[in-house]
């Protein structure tokens, strides 16, 4: 397929398309809404259903129905209506149904501003809802890697039965890129008749549940979700490397920051640093893997948010003072400048 | 070039078809040469990549810009200020940066009955890479729905054919085909064809018989890490 020029937030709508999502249920939010607004147009030309629900609690809680009859089904929001989406979250996760779910987040906290923003971490990283779980959590960097990383999603949450999130920002979701659409399977993915619930029929009952009446059986519920975060963890990660063959330092930095900081490696690299970057593409699972290296003097950490993600560098790296940080926060888009000066006031003269 | 077009000059087009970008570009371009230009940024659809955002940029230029009187990026409301007095001070170029589609033209309510038809410009920019505007039908179809909308005729087309850093002699006059057909089924000419002078490195290969005029553009609203 050719190339066309779309905004990250079309590609998006597009790429669930292409990968034969026929669902979304959403609420508009700022700097999102161009997500159901394609949607809205595009998906009942496949026959598809479109839903702009009167809340986000009441989309989260379509995408909970869609998911357990089976549907490969969307939801996109923005920071605060994310914030509201958390409750159905936890309970598709607990219900082990996969669904996809887009942040294209902006500053916070509260309503915050219509900026791009990178706050979220902790909400979708962590898990924003009650209880014992993880979601996985890509972040893309550039409108093409957002419309592969949701066509992946799709895979992945039917794979492993759990919500994906797309953790992205508003910049990319209104920036134009070129960008190309092909979808095909990466795994081999199990057929959902087993346990969707599409009416019995002569078949078997099938349910769907979220109370255990029994504190044993939900305990052993949630053995069964933690063995299936240990399957992600050891299989799932994924990230990025640039400039890192030689490095003594190294960024850490993921989605739109990354783009940034990449163009400060240059700028650094020409004036004889010795420095990279790491950029996780998945944040759920942390790419753990990525930061066993003896040779890196320092990590630095560079976010739009005020150090969500410095505390799973340090984890990572198992050392708490090879870590520094650098951000802005609340809808300040970081530039290239101000990144050059925080990588030599920690590198200092260090070349 | 820019400073022999019609006084007041209207930008409209599809959703991310480049207005903002060729806007920009023309108000930089026609500081050069005319001694007063207000460049009016009516984007009402959209809160990200406005013209506004250069307002010092272009002010130091000696462009005036309008926007809306509520400063601050982040304020997603319809508001502009004060669009009609560049219409009626004749001693000023007024560049008018629409919204997107049909729906951005709304504004234009506010101005429509002062327009005189003889000073007035409305050319709508293409992208030939944007899916809904690929085909000499879908520009046609998206030039109805912003004419029905605003009341306006098309007075010009501008193929700005780009895939942004990706951009070839080759997209730009496969743009020129396709534009030349809406051109040629409509009546409506091409006033300018554009190109981003750090991107496209081969215009030894663009046909001679292009469209309109040649424009050079600069990136203005796109940072180099974009």
């Amino acid at each position: 397929m050719a190339k066309v020029l779309m905004k990250g937030n079309e590609a998006v709508g597009k790429a669930a398309i292409e990968a034969g999502c026929r669902f979304f249920f959403g609420y508009p939010i700022t700097p999102q809404s161009e997500v159901p607004e394609y949607l809205s147009e595009e998906l009942p030309k496949v026959g598809g259903t479109f839903v702009q629900a009167e809340s986000e609690l009441a989309a989260i809680n379509m995408v909970y129905g869609a998911a357990a009859a089976g549907a490969r089904v969307l939801t996109s929001s923005s920071s605060p209506g994310l914030a509201l989406k958390q409750e159905g979250i936890g309970y598709i996760t607990n219900a082990d149904l996969p669904a996809v779910v887009i942040n294209m987040m902006r500053g916070g906290p509260g309503l915050g501003t219509i900026q791009p923003g990178q706050a979220d971490y902790h909400m979708c990283v962590k898990g924003g809802s009650n209880g014992d779980y993880h979601n996985i959590v890509l972040a893309p960097a550039s409108v093409q890697e957002a419309v592969d990383m949701v066509m992946d999603a799709f895979d992945l949450a039917d794979f492993y039965r759990t919500p994906v999130i797309i953790l992205s920002d508003g910049l990319i979701g209104q920036m134009m890129e070129p960008v190309e659409f092909n979808y095909s399977p990466k795994k081999d993915l199990p057929s959902k008749d087993a346990w969707a619930l599409k009416g019995k029929g002569k078949g078997e009952k099938h349910m769907i549940v979220n109370l255990n009446m029994d504190a044993e059986d939900c305990e052993n519920h949630n053995i069964a979700l933690q063995k299936k975060y240990d399957e992600i963890e050891a299989n799932e990660q994924d990230w990025e490397e640039y400039c890192m063959d030689d490095a003594e330092y190294a960024f850490v930095s993921y989605g739109t920051s990354a783009r940034i900081v990449k163009s400060s490696v240059d700028t650094l690299r020409a004036a004889g640093y010795k420095v990279g970057l790491i950029r996780p593409k998945t944040l759920y699972p942390f790419p753990v893997k990525a930061f066993k290296r003896e040779n890196i003097k320092k990590y630095l950490d560079v976010e739009m948010s005020m150090g969500q993600m410095a505390d799973d560098v340090k984890l990572a790296c198992n050392d708490v003072n090879k870590v520094a940080f650098y951000g802005r926060t609340g809808g300040i888009i970081l530039t290239p400048e101000e990144v050059v000066e925080f990588g030599k006031s920690v590198m200092g003269g260090d070349k | 070039m820019v400073q022999d077009d019609k006084r007041v000059t209207i930008i409209t087009g599809h959703y991310g078809s480049g207005k903002t970008e060729f806007a920009v570009n023309y108000a930089m371009q026609l500081s050069k040469t005319s001694p007063k230009v207000t460049l009016g940024d009516l984007d009402i659809v959209n809160v990200y990549f406005r013209s506004r955002e250069k307002k010092q940029q272009l002010e130091e230029m000696g462009i005036h810009v309008i926007s809306s009187n509520l400063e601050g990026d982040s304020v997603d409301i319809p508001a502009v200020a004060a669009i009609e007095s560049p219409v009626r001070d004749k001693s000023t170029k007024y560049l008018v940066d629409l919204g997107g589609n049909d729906v951005g033209t709304m504004v234009l309510g506010r101005i429509k009955p002062l327009l005189d038809n003889a000073e007035t410009d409305f050319l709508m920019v293409v992208n030939v890479n944007r899916p809904d505007t690929s085909s000499p039908e879908g520009i046609l179809r998206e030039m109805k729905s912003i004419e029905d909308a605003s009341g306006l005729q098309v007075t010009g087309f501008i193929n700005n054919t780009n895939l942004i850093r990706e951009t070839t002699a080759e997209d730009i006059t496969m743009g020129d085909k396709i534009l030349k057909e809406a051109s040629r089924l409509s009546g409506v000419p091409i006033k300018y064809t554009t190109y981003v002078e750090e991107v496209v490195k081969d215009t030894e290969k663009l046909p001679d018989d292009l469209g309109g005029e040649l424009f050079p553009l600069k990136f203005y609203m796109r940072k180099d890490w974009m």
